[in-house]
């Protein structure tokens, strides 16, 4: 029988608000340890939470956004449980009247393929502190500045089927959030984490055992713990053992997952409304209004891409994965008026690997829309060769100067001028008599020699339209 | 008789007496006296002179409020900026708050001098004050008695009068049952009228802070003071605050006076049934109307409660953890250890048993059976009191079945204290105001006549009281040697 | 209805409260009877009540999102039972624990 892997995800993303969402603490990253933690963050007696609108507000426009239902009263509720970087002793969480229903998100799978991932519910909470596990004195250290910050727990459906498809959604959501500018995805930093429970099953059987695999915080990391845990289960069933239900945490170093808490242990976590806050009314006012507000979403864009620049899906999938890199694509189709294939070459080429290799974001690129938009302009009226812009690329890139001006300055003009093309064909022609001759036995192979010499010979610049042309035409002449 | 805070403002403002010499005069009736009460647990006695002294110069420069320059006694329960709060626990005996709640705020704004801290059943768990790490506080009106919970420190020092007003909390009836007890006023505002920010919970949906005072005038005149919204507290009510002090002389003739059958039934001491019919046939001279109504559901306010209320308690006090204030157990050998050993160290029995309870109540496979049927007796008690507050204004009863019992008496068996709120707890089930104000003794101990009122009629309530005491003199009484 | 021991022990230990044997026999003994004593609510008929976690019939009021504390460190963690380097200590969380 053949095995199947069932898959779902709950998604942790901190909300890009300034204040925490139960204080007025701020959630900046970085500050030294617990200054940023007030009175409230820290649980001290006779404290009050009071709901911040703003996270509020960025739960409606992902609830939206995944086509979901608003919750118009949602109640917030507490998780009792005891651990050192949780100072009330409960999580201030949502449980049975989630502030986002059921929604979905349509994923592009590899093959271009869209899959429909279910998302269960999305909820607001509040973040934990921070264990810091370096010794002191055999004792661990409580950082509280995270506590508080305002999380939007995003749980789907069990339908994914394996770790690419995973990954692929995990990148959907990621995606999302950036666009509505709720959650800067930073998944070092922790502002983006993922949570996976994992199970397996023979074709057609019901649900198996899950386990729910923690610490993936990375998207690279979700597909090798996912894959590590799926062969764990298998192997196990198989070898006549059952999967337990408990949490597991994923070692990065090792890349396995181990058990973190036993079955027996297993948390009664004891909800209940939270007596501090009365329900969450959100208006239908406000959801218009928030309505009103919501840019183009990614798959929207992805749609628009493909039919309007006539891009496959693929190439749609990588420009609109992020709100700016879509943004400097059409701000460079829109100025240089160029074939929209040709930018989106050299946005997914050259620029995205200059890029990647100095680590930045497209939004710091040294090459400005404006400068790409001029270098496509010289390819397309061929002032100059796509070699010749590569080199120009690079200059760009280390701040040389405008495209024009490198062009004027280093030379760079294409050749475009028939007779001083014919007469580099003559001389090429003569200094070679045998290769001549061959070719014109038929070895027709060696057309490309005669480029090659010919780019060698004008340094790159002559127009390879009109000196392939050109060649051709000497060549069979006689 | 003693003055009371609205004649003692007259003086402070007539320049009869300073700030200063009366804020000394309550030092030293508090070091006199309170040996005997252990009404206090901490006494600021140089917050308070510098307090006098700020006031003082304010009321020199005319720039005073009513209550400028009033020594006041706050429950231990509200915190205090650099000074303990201990909540009546060894959990907190060594917690030196670091901020000050709204009510002290409040209070501060007044330019009122803090004297001190009373005494409170821990954590405000208690009928009886016997449960307070500091001690039990003793009945000024006979020392072998209790003076009530949880407000017991607050409402023995007031009686005893080594503080003309003092704060209290009340939950399940913890201002008008030791106000009752002890034959003075108190007033449980309607919930989220008084800012809970800074008050300790007990059980959040239920906590609601008020004042304590010989007269309906002077709970007027603090509630001035503590009423309002606050943007600190999301269950606190944006809502007008009126000068509670404005309608206290409103006439209540053709008031509509209701009595709930089941506070006058089985459980109520035929003397204290006297002294309650006696005080309603007065209202009856004054021009009221008396009407029965009934609150069906009331026996059933006491479980409810002991589930609500327990429930809340047990996720409020798991703070307590021994990690980042208050007490933390001696070389603790793992994590576990700590959290066990400092909160069993920290809280005493009956905290315990109620952190118990409502850990029980909540865990799975209990919670439908215990919280959630209990949230739903509340709302048939709500609606107990939605129907009879259709036909009547006011409704009037017992605040407590008998009088103040003795020390001891009751420890041992937690139901039969239970037992002893049961005219008081479904108030606060219904979020409704409250007041219980003296309406006679028996057997030299007070009695005390509750008035119930829909919601946020504080005012109301205030002027139906300050018409009983304007007939009547069963609040100037006070207790031989104090 | 009445707990066991070891209902008790459990109990015990989801509140993280430590119990002698003889707190044990004495908590079973007195939350029986408590939870006994509530089980009255049984007798009321709560068919189509809805149930109610607040007496205020309203609705939650939100704050701006502004940052308003500054940072008390030193005045919190005076009050501290332990604290090093600006970090509450507690026994080592082996993780996942």
């Amino acid at each position: 029988m053949e095995w199947e892997t069932v898959i779902g995800l709950e998604i942790h993303a901190q909300l890009l608000t300034n204040s925490k969402i139960f204080s007025g603490a701020s959630t900046a990253f970085g500050a030294e340890p617990n200054t940023q933690a007030c009175a409230v963050d820290l649980g001290f007696p006779g404290v009050l939470p009071v709901l911040n609108q703003e996270a509020v507000r960025m739960a409606v426009k992902f609830g939206l956004g995944v086509g979901a239902e608003i919750t118009k009263k949602s109640v917030f509720a507490r998780k009792n449980y005891f651990y050192p970087d949780l100072p009330k002793g409960y999580q201030i969480s949502q449980f049975e009247l989630p502030i986002v229903g059921k929604g979905h998100i349509d994923v592009q799978q590899e093959d271009g393929s869209l899959q429909r991932v279910n998302i269960t519910r999305a909820h607001l909470e509040e973040d934990a502190g921070k264990s810091l596990h370096e010794d002191f004195h055999g004792q661990t250290g409580i950082d509280l500045n995270r506590a508080g910050t305002p999380l939007l727990e995003i749980v789907s459906e069990p339908d994914m089927r394996s770790a690419k498809e995973a990954v692929a959604y995990l990148k959907a959501i990621h995606s999302l959030v950036r666009y509505l500018e709720i959650c800067d995805g930073n998944m070092q930093e922790g502002s983006f984490r993922c949570d996976a429970n994992v199970s397996v099953r023979r074709k057609g059987d019901k649900l198996g055992t899950r386990a729910e695999l923690k610490n993936i915080n990375s998207f690279r990391f979700v597909e090798r713990a996912i894959n590590y845990e799926v062969e764990r289960q298998i192997a196990l069933i198989e070898g006549g053992g059952k999967v337990a239900q408990e949490t597991r945490l994923y070692d990065p170093t090792k890349n396995e997952t181990r058990s973190m808490r036993s079955k027996e242990e297993a948390n009664d976590y004891r909800y209940f409304p939270d007596p501090d806050l009365l329900p969450l009314v959100v208006t239908d006012e406000l959801i218009a209004n928030i309505r009103q507000d919501l840019p183009e979403l990614p798959h929207q864009k992805r749609e628009r891409f493909m039919k309007q620049y006539n891009l496959s899906a693929y190439d749609a999938d990588v420009l609109v994965s992020s709100r700016a890199l879509a943004m400097y694509f059409e701000t460079v189709v829109q100025e240089s008026k160029a074939q929209p294939k040709l930018a989106t070459n050299w946005i997914m080429g050259e620029l995205s690997a200059a890029l990647n290799k100095d680590n930045l974001e497209i939004t710091a690129s040294p090459v400005s829309t404006t400068q790409l938009a001029t270098l496509l302009q010289r390819i397309e009226d061929n002032t100059i060769s796509g070699k010749i812009a590569k080199t120009i690329f690079e200059s760009l890139w280390n701040k040389e100067g405008e495209v024009d001006e490198i062009i004027e300055k280093k030379g760079l003009k294409q050749v475009t001028d028939t007779g001083a093309i014919e007469a580099l064909i003559d001389k090429i022609i003569a200094d070679n008599p045998d290769n001549v001759a061959a070719y014109r036995a038929g070895k027709e192979k060696l057309f490309g020699f005669f480029v090659g010499q010919a780019m060698k010979a004008s340094g790159g610049k002559t127009n390879p339209q009109q000196l392939n042309e050109l060649l051709k035409k000497k060549l069979a002449d006689n | 008789m003693h003055k009371t805070i609205a004649e003692l403002s007259n003086d402070l403002h007539a320049k009869k007496i300073s700030s200063v010499e009366l804020t000394q005069q309550f030092l030293e009736r508090i070091k006199k006296l309170d040996k005997t009460l252990n009404s206090f647990i901490t006494v600021t006695e140089e917050i308070a002179l510098q307090d006098a002294k700020t006031a003082d110069a304010q009321l020199a420069k005319g720039q005073a409020s009513p209550l400028t320059g009033i020594p006041f006694a706050q429950k231990d329960i509200f915190c205090t900026q650099g000074s303990k709060t201990s909540c009546g626990s060894k959990m907190l005996d060594n917690f030196i708050s670091p901020y000050d709640a709204t009510v002290i705020k409040n209070f501060k704004k007044a330019g009122t001098v803090l004297l001190g801290k009373t005494n409170m059943d821990e954590f405000a768990m208690g009928s009886s004050n016997e449960t307070s790490f500091y001690g039990p506080v003793k009945n000024p009106w006979n020392t072998d008695m209790v003076p009530g919970g949880s407000s017991g420190g607050s409402a023995a020092a007031v009686a005893a009068y080594l503080a003309p007003g003092a704060t209290g909390t009340d939950t399940g009836g913890s201002i008008r049952q030791p106000a009752a007890l002890c034959g003075i006023s108190g007033l449980k505002p309607t919930y989220g009228r008084v800012s809970r920010y800074g008050m300790i919970a007990f059980a959040s949906s239920l906590d609601q802070g008020g004042p304590f005072a010989k007269t309906a005038e002077d709970l007027a005149l603090m509630m001035n003071v503590m009423a309002g919204f606050d943007e600190r507290d999301s269950t606190s009510v944006d809502h007008p605050v009126p000068d509670y002090t404005a309608t206290l002389n409103d006439s209540i003739q053709g008031l509509r006076i209701g009595l709930p059958k089941e506070y006058f039934g089985e459980g109520l001491e035929s003397n204290v049934a006297k002294v309650i019919e006696a005080a309603i046939k007065e209202y009856e001279k004054l021009g009221a109307t008396i009407h029965e109504v009934s609150l069906p559901n009331t026996t059933l306010s006491i479980p409810a409660y002991y589930v609500i209320a327990p429930a809340e308690c047990s996720s409020n006090l798991a703070r307590y953890d021994g990690v980042r204030f208050g007490h933390r157990c001696k070389d603790p050998i793992d994590l576990e250890d700590l959290y066990k050993r400092s909160r069993s160290e920290g809280f005493g029995s009956e905290v315990t048993r109620r952190i118990m309870v409502g850990t029980y109540a909540l865990s799975a496979g209990y919670y439908d059976a215990y919280y959630l049927k209990a949230q739903k007796i509340r709302g048939l008690i709500r609606r107990d009191f939605i129907d009879a507050f259709k036909n009547v204004d006011v409704l009037m009863g017992p605040t407590t079945p008998s009088t103040a019992f003795k020390i001891g008496e009751k420890t041992n068996d937690p139901i039969s204290m239970y037992l002893s709120d049961i005219y008081t707890i479904a108030i606060n089930l219904a979020g409704l105001p409250a007041m219980s104000i003296p309406a006679g003794f028996v057997n030299k101990l007070p009695v005390g006549l509750q008035l119930i009122g829909n919601m946020f009629t504080e005012a109301r309530l205030l002027n139906i009281a300050h018409s009983f005491q304007t007939a009547t003199d069963w609040h100037t009484h006070t207790p031989e040697g104090f | 209805m009445s707990l066991t021991a070891a209902d008790v022990k459990k109990i015990a230990h989801l509140a993280r409260l430590t119990m002698s044997e003889a707190d044990i026999n004495r908590y079973t003994e007195q939350l029986s009877k408590i939870i006994g004593f509530v089980e009255q609510m049984n007798q009321a008929d709560t068919t189509n009540i809805e149930p109610i976690a607040h007496s205020l019939d309203l609705s939650q009021r939100l704050r701006n999102d502004i940052v308003s504390e500054t940072d008390q460190r030193a005045a919190f963690q005076a009050i501290a039972p332990q604290v090093e380097a600006g970090l509450y200590l507690v026994p080592q969380v082996i993780e996942g624990e």
